[in-house]
């Protein structure tokens, strides 16, 4: 496998920011009870991924190492903060019910992790590639995730109503605990699980 | 030369400088479009509250404008509940106003976090064709869980029913708090009576089911897995609906039976 091709997929799967790395958890909890939300808000982190490590990779070697973590901070904040005013202009109800949580990509392990792990020491193609993997490794448990809890939680996907609600006359009761934040654990530590039974390599020794 | 300390400081310097400018850059930028989607959201929930427009609507910014029609905007004066002049609604920024302490005068004690109270408040009232006063939608706000929620509260005609009450801003956590905004719970404000015998604003969100309106007349059913924010909406009516809050005017419509 070539080694853009690695960066690119290796994240999806075998060494998935959520499932492996177990980061980026609290986003993972709050915006997956809608399909639109947690699209919106996986764009929002692969866009910021991408050219967090973009600039990080291209500055590489101009950083200051005793103020490296401190530039990479600048720089991730600044793409948020174009991110969440994009997102108050043009998707207005999103980034709504975002709320913060586009404010808290910016502490997002999964950014600072890629800043400091990649893009710090490759250059800048291969650092937007590995960019745009773990964003979409990401956004893979994002939507995963959100499949499953919009569809049980709510009854429908992207906002249709697939199963029709006891409250508005149908048959399916709402899982409650879809929507509430631990419903998300359960279902991630479920995806975990079933990665880590795909790809044995992946259990940690006792 | 790299790792002096010259060159950090130049190198953080220039780091900034170029971030400033993107950052101001996209805020000004876009700053004409996100207060338009701001104004036509705002005007919207206030046609929420009031029942002439539902959240599965999606309005274009001319049904919105052409619905509001029906509503006339009324400044008041918070303390006496009169009418002000001399302030265009169009541009009056409540918000701004709150905080300018020129404009404003400090809360009274409460748990809301309502730290100042305006000098002026943007009501709205919807009239009947006869002149008499068929609903008022008042500006509210207070502190939920994470922060200040902003919303609306329409009473009816008698001035002690609820018509409807929706929040436009608010930063409660999304499937908990967050449910302040479905419109199946909102729906069921409709018909509950803020307002005991007295006239003392006695409306609250409950802990569990609350019943029917009949069954419960100054409750609303608590938000699963919210118990402060359900706690930060019984809070929040209150102060407002109270004589710190919207208490001088609606005693003044009452008063006036409802008719100007």
């Amino acid at each position: 496998m070539s080694k853009s091709r690695e960066a690119l997929i290796d994240p999806l799967f075998n060494n998935n920011p959520i499932a492996l790395q177990i980061l980026g958890i609290c986003s993972a909890l709050a915006v997956t009870t809608k399909m639109d939300t947690a699209l919106v808000m996986s764009a929002a982190v692969i866009f910021v991924l991408l050219f967090s490590n973009l600039f990080i990779s291209v500055l590489r070697n101009q950083i200051p190492t005793s103020i490296r973590i401190i530039v990479q901070l600048v720089i991730i904040a600044s793409l948020v903060i174009v991110v969440d005013e994009v997102l108050k202009a043009y998707l207005f109800d999103i980034s709504k019910q975002l709320s913060v949580f586009v404010g808290l990509i910016i502490t997002n392990c999964i950014i600072m992790g890629r800043a400091e792990a990649y893009a710090m020491q490759n250059p800048p193609g291969m650092s937007m590639i590995d960019g745009l993997g773990n964003g979409l490794g990401y956004g893979v448990i994002l939507a995963g995730t959100a499949v499953l809890r919009e569809l049980f939680g709510s009854g429908s996907l992207f906002s249709v109503q697939l199963l029709p609600l006891v409250s508005e006359g149908g048959w399916y009761t709402p899982n409650g605990l879809m929507v509430l934040s631990p419903g998300a654990f359960f279902i991630i530590g479920f995806f975990i699980w079933g990665i880590r039974t795909w790809k044995p390599e992946q259990v940690e020794q006792d | 030369m790299q790792g002096s300390v010259g060159y950090n400081l130049g190198f953080a310097a220039a780091v900034c400088f170029v971030c400033a400018i993107v950052v101001s850059t996209s805020a000004v930028s876009l700053a004409d479009r996100q207060d338009r989607n701001a104004t036509l959201d705002k005007q919207n929930n206030v046609l929420v509250a009031a029942g002439l427009a539902t959240d599965e609507e999606s309005l274009g910014a001319a049904e919105v404008a052409s619905r509001f029609e029906l509503i006339t905007q009324v400044i008041i004066d918070v303390r006496t509940g009169d009418v002000a002049h001399g302030v265009e609604p169009a541009t009056f920024d409540q918000r701004a106003a709150s905080i300018d302490v020129a404009r404003s005068s400090p809360a009274p004690d409460n748990s809301s976090r309502i730290m100042r109270i305006p000098h002026r408040a943007l009501v709205y009232e919807v009239r009947d064709g006869a002149g008499g006063l068929d609903m008022v939608v008042l500006p509210i706000e207070g502190l939920g869980l994470w922060g200040t929620l902003y919303g609306f509260v329409a009473l009816e005609g008698d001035l002690r029913t609820i018509r409807g009450l929706t929040f436009y801003e608010h930063k409660e956590t999304p499937g908990l708090g967050g449910e302040v905004d479905n419109p199946r719970w909102k729906a069921l404000w409709a018909g509950r009576m803020a307002f005991d015998d007295d006239l003392m604003p006695v409306i609250a969100v409950v802990k569990g089911t609350a019943g029917s309106v009949s069954d419960a007349p100054y409750s609303v059913d608590g938000l699963s897995g919210a118990t402060i924010t359900s706690r930060g909406v019984t809070k929040l009516l209150r102060f407002w609906l109270g004589s710190d809050g919207f208490g001088p005017y609606l005693t003044r419509l009452r008063g006036a039976g409802g008719t100007v």
